[in-house]
């Protein structure tokens, strides 16, 4: 599969958000557009909530207040195809140590996308974009960490879906993987994908940023 | 239904990779199971008539040994979150990963379990029930555990936890299973005992991976 098959054209919005974890309130009135061919970088210091924010943005976390829209349609009530709209890389690379570099991404690709276009072979596809195909059949535990995120980040482009929900993902990888995954980025965007990164050195100049130090959660504000 | 597949692959790869798991719990269930002569007394009288509780009682411990492992490693690499995010629906991956166990650590202890009543002096008449009891009862041995196994991610001494929420659980499936394999052993009916094993298996496979999705969920958060 190409990334050039589907061309999305969306709009993912949030209006008001909030979101408290466990006592604590995170951030409160949070809203922003993101259209196809956007990218959207959420700064701001350490505990701000940018890592919260992307887990609500995926759906792991329920937001305390305020809406997702999908095109206008709440997020709620389709988390179905939500989930296969996103591709979310954690703080976690998920690689099974015990399982080669190739199988650990098919994996990850067969339980995404629901066929494999076997001719264009995506896993071989997004290793050798990534830098890994001569180690595809080493057994991951090898890895460094910076491989090992690589390896993480593959699965962007070999299963393919409208929105990256990226939480600081060059964390421990070097010049060229961070160049690698800045084309990614580009084609992704060039073919109207969109994405949401927290990260600290934003990959490219002239982008959107949304500093979450910004909206502080009011403690006035009704939470549940 | 291809993402539970590739699920179910990867975990018995990962079983047979490690393979230190499976063996484990079967190496903990024959060693259960061989200290009770040496406590009791090699009295073959003694050992026929309590052998299938021996049995059952050990395989419970046994299917405890490797149930904390069950998502915590997922847990901890990440690996979870993202299954989590997978379209498919949660409570049809849980059954998968419950499928893998069973297959790693439940059936193993039926192929032992012939010996094991052979050890017990108990009188080959009850072999097969046995056997057919503990695969009726193991499935719902693995599926009760999920749901301990992902309420207690996260905590500490999960573990121990983990027991204390699920054996009490297992208690019908003892019960039955025990009582199948006694009937057998008297020349008595041995079928409704099974047949209700068979139901009690039916209910946790209706269940269990609700309770355990919705406890992920809860645990990902």
């Amino acid at each position: 599969m190409t990334l050039a098959s589907p061309t999305f054209s969306a709009t993912f919005s949030a209006t008001g958000l909030s979101c408290v974890r466990g006592e604590r309130g995170v951030f409160g009135g949070l809203s922003f557009d993101v259209s196809s061919g956007q990218v959207l970088y959420l700064t701001g210091a350490n505990g701000s909530g940018k890592s919260s924010l992307l887990r609500v943005l995926a759906g792991l976390i329920r937001p305390a207040d305020g809406t997702l829209t999908w095109n206008g349609t709440p997020i709620s009530d389709t988390r179905d195809t939500h989930r296969e709209r996103v591709r979310y890389v954690g703080h976690h690379d998920a690689v099974k140590p015990v399982l080669t570099v190739a199988e650990n991404l098919s994996f990850w690709i067969n339980l995404s996308v629901s066929e494999i276009e076997a001719e264009n072979d995506p896993v071989m596809n997004a290793l050798d974009h990534f830098g890994l195909k001569t180690l595809a059949d080493m057994p991951a535990r090898f890895l460094s960490a910076g491989q090992k995120r690589r390896l993480n980040l593959s699965r962007l482009i070999a299963a393919p879906a409208p929105l990256w929900l990226l939480d600081e993902p060059t964390t421990a990888v070097d010049r060229a993987g961070i160049e690698a995954l800045d084309h990614a980025l580009a084609r992704h965007l060039g073919n109207g994908g969109m994405a949401i990164i927290a990260t600290h050195d934003p990959l490219t100049a002239d982008v959107v940023n949304l500093d979450v130090s910004d909206f502080p959660f009011a403690a006035d504000m009704d939470t549940v | 239904m291809n993402s539970a597949t590739a699920l179910l692959r990867r975990e018995l790869r990962l079983a047979f990779r490690q393979g230190g798991d499976s063996l484990l719990v079967v190496m903990f269930f024959v060693l259960v199971v061989v200290l009770f002569p040496l406590g009791v007394g090699p009295e073959p009288g003694i050992l026929a008539r309590i052998g299938g509780g021996v049995i059952w009682v050990a395989a419970l411990l046994a299917a405890m040994l490797s149930m904390d492992r069950l998502f915590q490693t997922d847990y901890d690499d990440g690996s979870l979150e993202l299954l989590v995010l997978a379209p498919a629906p949660l409570e049809v991956l849980v059954l998968a990963k419950v499928a893998a166990h069973w297959l790693t650590t439940g059936l193993p202890l039926i192929i032992v379990s012939p010996l094991l009543a052979l050890l017990l002096n108990l009188s080959p008449s009850g072999y097969g029930v046995l056997a057919a009891a503990l695969a009726l009862g193991t499935p719902s041995l693995s599926l009760i555990g999920a749901i301990g196994a992902a309420l207690t991610l996260g905590a500490r001494r999960g573990g121990v936890l983990l027991s204390l929420l699920v054996l009490p659980l297992f208690i019908p499936a003892l019960i039955f299973g025990v009582s199948a394999v006694d009937a057998a052993l008297l020349d008595l009916n041995s079928r409704p005992p099974l047949l209700i094993l068979g139901a009690l298996l039916l209910l946790a496979l209706a269940l269990c991976p609700w309770a355990a999705a919705a406890a992920i969920r809860q645990a990902t958060e």
